[in-house]
C-alpha cells in the first residue's frame, strides 16, 4: 500500500464577497491522498477547485488549518497560464529549470510547440499558451503536480495528446497529482480516484477509487470512504 | 511595418520637418523686421553656436551640465526608485512618506538650491543633492503607482516556481515597473536640466547655467540663444538616441 503522503486539513477558508460579508469555502474539508496518486477533482464552478489547489500548492495560505506533506518541487498550471508576457515562450519555462535549457526546449516540443520558441505570449492562442504552461509545470519533474483544467481551450486531438502526455509522465515519474477537471472522459482515463465537491461551503459528496483497467478491458469503480 | 503605415510615417516626419523648417524661417523673418541686436535671427545664433563649439568652450559647458544631470537624475530615480517601491508595498511606508512627498512636491526648487548651498557651501555635491532632491518626489510618486500595481498572479507563479530574490527582481518585478521608470526618466530629464541651469548659475563657476549669467550681465542674446540651442539639441539627441531606442527594447513584447 502507497505511504500517505498529502495531508490537507482546512478549518476554514473565506473570501470577502461582492456584499461586503465573507462568503464561506470551506469549514472544515480533510483529505489525504497517498504518494503517487493521481487524484481528480471535479464539482460545479465556482465551488472552491482552484482555491484548493492554491492552498495545496502553498501560495494561497490564508486560511485556517495546515497542509503537510507537501513534496517538492511543485508543477502547477493555474487557471489562467501566468506566462511572463515580456519573456519568451522558452524563456518561460528556462526560469522555472535554471540550468536546465536542453530540458525546456525539449518539454515545449513535447507540447507540441516547436518551432515557437522565441514567440512572445501574446502571439499565442490561449491553448498554445496553456500548453506553454503545462510544459513548464512538467519540466520540473515535479514531485506534487497541481493542474487546472489542463485540457480547457485546446482542440480535441490536442487534448486527447496532452492527456497521453500527462498519462506518460504520470507512468514515468508518479507525482503526487491534484488534477481540476469538468471533463469526466479525463478523469476516467488519467485518474487514480475522483472526488466531487458540493455546495457552499464545499465538501466531498463522492470519493471513488478507481481501480486500473482490468485484462478483459472494462474499467472497474469502487466507492472509496468519503472523509467529510 | 505594413505599407499604409510606413508611409503614414514618412508624411509625418515630412510634416515636422516642414513645421521645424516654418519656425526657423518665421523667426529669420521676425529678426529680419526688427533688425535689433537683442533679437538675433538663426543664422547668426547658429554662426555663434559652432564658433563657441570649434572653440571648445561650448562642448566644456555642456559636458560638465550634462554631468551634473546625470549624476542628479540617476540619484533622485535611485533613491525614488526604492522609496517609491516602498511606499507602493506597504501601507505603514506609504503613510509615513506621504507628509513628506507633498511637502518636498510642492517646494519650490529655487529654495531647495538656496539651502542647500547654505548648509552645504556653492560645491558640486551640494548642486546634485539640492537637483536630486527636487525630482525625487516625483519619482516617488510614479514609482509608488507602479509597485501598487504589481501582478499577485505573477508573484505566486514566482514564488511557487522558486525564482529566487534576484531573478524575481529582474524578471518579474522590474519588467512591470519599467513603463513607470521610462515616464520617470523622461519627466526627471525635462526637469532636472533645468533645475541644474539654475543652480549653476545661482552657485557655480562653469556649465551652460553659469555662462547663461556671464551672457546675461552683457544683454548677450545671440550666446543665450546659441546655448539654449545647443541644449535643447543635445536633449532632443538623448529622446531619439537613448530613451525611444531603449522604451523599444523594453517594451519589445507588446508589439
Amino acid at each position: 500500500m502507497a505511504t500517505l503522503m498529502l495531508r490537507i486539513r482546512i478549518e476554514e477558508k473565506t473570501f470577502p464577497g461582492d456584499d461586503g460579508q465573507r462568503r464561506t469555502i470551506f469549514c472544515p474539508l480533510s483529505l489525504d491522498i497517498a504518494d503517487g496518486q493521481v487524484c481528480v477533482l471535479t464539482g460545479p464552478s465556482g465551488v472552491g477547485k482552484s482555491t484548493l489547489l492554491s492552498i495545496v500548492s502553498g501560495v494561497d495560505d490564508e486560511f485556517s488549518g495546515s497542509v503537510s506533506g507537501r513534496a517538492l518541487p511543485v508543477g502547477m498550471l493555474f487557471q489562467t497560464p501566468r506566462l511572463l508576457p515580456w519573456l519568451t515562450a522558452l524563456r518561460n519555462i528556462e526560469l522555472a529549470v535554471p540550468g536546465h535549457a536542453p530540458d525546456a526546449a525539449r518539454w515545449l516540443a513535447a507540447v507540441g510547440l516547436k518551432g515557437h520558441e522565441q514567440d512572445y505570449p501574446q502571439r499565442l492562442s490561449g491553448g498554445m499558451a496553456r500548453r506553454v504552461a503545462l510544459a513548464r509545470a512538467l519540466a520540473v519533474e515535479p514531485a506534487l503536480l497541481l493542474l487546472d483544467e489542463p485540457f480547457a481551450s485546446l482542440d480535441q486531438a490536442t487534448a486527447q495528446a496532452m492527456r497521453r502526455l500527462l498519462q506518460d509522465s504520470f507512468a514515468k515519474r508518479r507525482p503526487t497529482t491534484l488534477l481540476v477537471t469538468h471533463d469526466l472522459a479525463s478523469a476516467s482515463s488519467l485518474g487514480d480516484r475522483v472526488i466531487v465537491l458540493e455546495g457552499s461551503p464545499a465538501r466531498i459528496v463522492r470519493d471513488v477509487e478507481i481501480s486500473r483497467r482490468d485484462e478483459a478491458g472494462s474499467a472497474r469503480f469502487r466507492l472509496g470512504n468519503s472523509t467529510q | 511595418m505594413t505599407e499604409v503605415s510606413a508611409i503614414t510615417t514618412n508624411i509625418q516626419r515630412w510634416q515636422s520637418a516642414a513645421a521645424l523648417l516654418a519656425m526657423v524661417l518665421t523667426w529669420q523673418i521676425a529678426a529680419s523686421i526688427a533688425a535689433d541686436r537683442l533679437f538675433p535671427g538663426p543664422v547668426q545664433v547658429v554662426s555663434v553656436l559652432l564658433h563657441e563649439a570649434v572653440r571648445g568652450e561650448l562642448l566644456y559647458h555642456l559636458g560638465i551640465s550634462l554631468a551634473r544631470v546625470a549624476a542628479s537624475l540617476g540619484a533622485a530615480i535611485l533613491i525614488g526608485a526604492v522609496l517609491g517601491y516602498a511606499a507602493g508595498r506597504s501601507r505603514r511606508a506609504d503613510v509615513w512618506m506621504r507628509p513628506w512627498i507633498v511637502l518636498l512636491l510642492n517646494m519650490p526648487a529655487l529654495i531647495t538650491v538656496i539651502l542647500i548651498y547654505i548648509w552645504l557651501g556653492l560645491a558640486d555635491t551640494a548642486l546634485v543633492l539640492a537637483v536630486a532632491l527636487n525630482k525625487i518626489p516625483n519619482v516617488v510618486v510614479t514609482i509608488r503607482e507602479g509597485a501598487g500595481r504589481l501582478d499577485k498572479d505573477f508573484a505566486e507563479m514566482a514564488e511557487l516556481y522558486r525564482f529566487g530574490r534576484a531573478a524575481m527582481l529582474r524578471y518579474v518585478v522590474l519588467p512591470q515597473l519599467a513603463p513607470f521608470f521610462l515616464v520617470s526618466l523622461r519627466n526627471g530629464l525635462a526637469l532636472t536640466w533645468k533645475i541644474v541651469l539654475l543652480a549653476e548659475l545661482l552657485g557655480r563657476s562653469n556649465g551652460v547655467g553659469f555662462q547663461l549669467q556671464v551672457y546675461f550681465q552683457n544683454f548677450d542674446v545671440t550666446h543665450i540663444l546659441a546655448y539654449a540651442i545647443s541644449f535643447g539639441v543635445v536633449m532632443l539627441a538623448i529622446e531619439y538616441g537613448l530613451l525611444v531606442p531603449l522604451e523599444r527594447h523594453l517594451l519589445t513584447w507588446r508589439r
